[in-house]
């Protein structure tokens, strides 16, 4: 968080290569989330990452708030487990989703010698679908990405932050990952 | 006492025929005309918790909440008094906060600017003269409902007969009292909330904080991903020794874990957990082994859970809180505690945070199915409402305790029935 950037050309357009392969990540992670591709999910984070939904609109300290999701590797692993095990009973009858993820805003490229790190915000649009309702879900997201210098493959998410609309508000129990 | 439960004898000209010893109506969850009844019955003339004291730390700190479905604000006016008072303007009824927490020094209604004190009092008119000899300020405060507070917790009441809250709480004080020495010797302190809603009537959230039996089975997924200290910890099905108490009032307790249901008994046998070693060395930089040592063996908190009737309850290391909205909604509140001491106990808190994110809320690994389940229950219900809902595992094998109080196993449904007991006395006609 306090490293400074190497390269900061301001405003980066999108058709930047490097902001192009975040996005193409981003929209990978989306599908395999609606897909309930957990255990592929898991494989786009680093093992430093963190997977976070906070409640706070305005916090950036998840570790010392309350948050709906604050996961390092291990409970990542674990949450992978419960949504892929069949004993949760919330994730065997889980809402179908469909998700949209837009209006990128690329807030920074940085080029360090292990591989470039992108950070791109995002506005998420969740439709789940469970017992004849639809339940919407509107978030802002932030991804910090680390791409791999040998090619989009192993592109890497280091952070990911769901910021609901609602956080502050009550929320249906969910069944399936933001 | 072996009855016959199968059949539908649980229905009647009255609310109070609706619920029996050992089986309630499915109706209970799906009518709105019992709803109504029960918003002005039940959350109209109790005791409504609404606060904890350090959600209100100085004069002029302020949250929104409801008793019942009435909008209310819970203030700490300039003398240091704690006050709920209706949301609603004595003017035109508009709403004269919509914030959920803050600071203030009064509340102006943002439609004709008629401003209040912290205390309610009405302080202010713009252009008063139109109300030449017809108004008098002092008989237009916001609407005070009494207020009272135990151990921290504050509960306010629309029914100015109520009795004292410390008669309605009556023998569940012992365990509040209990419960609060999760602190570690210091106070206890909101840390955060998770809100979430369910699609189900408030009376099946409030059996659930009393419902033993459905640990393993609804919790099987969180039992997997916890270390096998915190499971053993949790093994209290098969423990004669984990038993529930019907306190009386309509409220109950269930102790899961009795080694841990009164913390100060402490022979110093029982190791501490060994995922928690790194915060004890961290610790132990500042405070000594038995400060450690309290506050560390209190991070899962105390082992009951103590449900007050109607609408919280003081489970293990956070409070429940209910909120009916509508016959089939309600919206709940985990909210996690923990120590109010030193910048040292930070890390029990962090850690607190970490272990109440791991279960509550709506994607936690508890949470999500427990509303499932419920979700289960007020689907299920729709079909043949007049069919009983059963209260009666452990009704033969119920006896009083030492103190009298009806007491069987923690898998027992006793909580369930302490409840609809008030309910059924509530409910019935005056
Ligand atoms: S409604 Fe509040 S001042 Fe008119
Ligand atoms: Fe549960």
């Amino acid at each position: 968080m306090t490293e400074a950037p190497e390269r900061v050309p301001a405003p980066v357009p999108t058709t930047d290569p490097a902001v192009v392969r975040a996005i193409e990540l981003v929209w990978r992670e989306a599908e395999l989330l609606d897909r309930a591709a957990y255990l592929r999910w898991e494989s786009l984070y680093t093992d430093d990452a963190t997977y976070v939904v906070p409640i706070d609109p305005d916090t950036e300290d998840f570790d010392g708030t309350l948050n709906m999701v604050y996961d390092d590797a291990r409970m990542r692993q674990m949450r992978v487990v419960r949504m892929t095990e069949g004993y949760a009973i919330a994730a065997v009858d889980a809402a179908r989703t469909v998700r949209t993820v837009s209006r990128f805003v690329p807030e920074s490229v940085t080029g360090p010698a292990g591989g470039t790190e992108v950070v791109l915000r995002s506005a998420q649009v969740l439709v789940a679908f469970k017992r004849d309702r639809h339940d919407l879900w509107a978030a802002d997201l932030r991804h910090r990405i680390r791409l791999a210098p040998d090619g989009p493959a192993g592109d890497r998410i280091v952070q990911k932050v769901v910021r609901l609309v609602n956080s502050e508000s009550a929320v249906p129990a969910a069944g399936f990952l933001l | 006492m072996s009855t016959d439960v199968t059949g539908a004898d649980v229905t009647g000209p009255t609310a109070a025929d609706l619920v029996r010893a050992d089986r309630v109506a499915g109706r209970l969850y799906t009518d709105p005309e019992l709803f109504e009844l029960e918003m002005t019955r039940i959350f109209e003339r109790a005791w409504v918790w609404v606060a904890h004291t350090s959600e209100l730390p100085g004069p002029g700190t302020f949250k929104s909440t409801h008793v019942g479905r009435q909008p209310v604000i819970v203030t700490r006016d300039r003398k240091g008094e704690i006050r709920t008072l209706l949301n609603r303007c004595r003017h035109r009824g508009a709403s004269v906060c919509e914030k959920p927490q803050g600071r203030a020094n009064g509340f102006t209604c943002p439609y004709h600017a008629w401003s209040y004190g912290l205390d309610g009092a009405l302080r202010g008119v713009p252009y008063p003269d139109g109300y030449e000899g017809v108004l008098e300020k002092r008989d237009l405060s916001l609407r005070r409902l009494r207020t009272e507070s135990y151990g921290g917790m504050v509960f306010a009441t629309l029914d100015p007969d109520a009795e004292p809250l410390e008669t309605f709480l009556g023998d569940a004080r012992l365990w509040i009292d209990r419960f609060m020495k999760q602190g570690g010797g210091y106070p206890v302190k909101v840390l955060g909330r998770h809100r979430f809603t369910f699609r189900g009537n408030w009376k099946i959230q409030l059996e659930n904080t009393t419902d033993g039996y459905h640990f393993p089975i609804v919790h099987r997924s969180w039992m997997a991903s916890v270390d096998a200290e915190t499971a053993d910890m949790m093994s209290f099905m098969t423990d004669p020794t984990a038993v529930t108490h019907d306190l009386g009032h309509g409220h109950s307790v269930m102790q899961m874990v009795p080694a841990h249901s009164d913390l100060d008994a402490d022979d110093g046998s029982e190791p501490l957990q060994a995922r928690f070693d790194g915060l004890v060395e961290e610790l132990s930089a500042t405070l000594d082994p038995a400060a450690v040592r309290k506050v560390v063996r209190a991070m899962h908190g105390t082992g009951f859970n103590l449900n007050l009737f109607p609408n919280v309850s003081l489970s293990a290391a956070f409070f429940r809180v209910l909120r009916p909205v509508a016959v089939d909604e309600t919206v709940i509140e985990h909210v996690a505690i923990g120590p109010d001491g030193p910048p040292e106990l930070d890390a029990v808190n962090r850690a607190r945070l970490r272990i109440h994110e791991h279960f509550q809320g709506p994607f936690g690994f508890g949470t999500p199915d427990d509303a499932e389940g419920w979700d289960r229950v007020q689907r299920g219900a729709a079909a043949a409402p007049d069919m009983p809902i059963l209260i009666n595992r452990g009704s033969a094998r119920e006896k009083a305790d030492a103190d009298g109080h009806p007491t069987a196993h923690v898998t027992d449904e006793t909580g369930m029935r302490a409840a609809y007991g008030r309910w059924k006395e509530m409910m019935g006609d005056d």
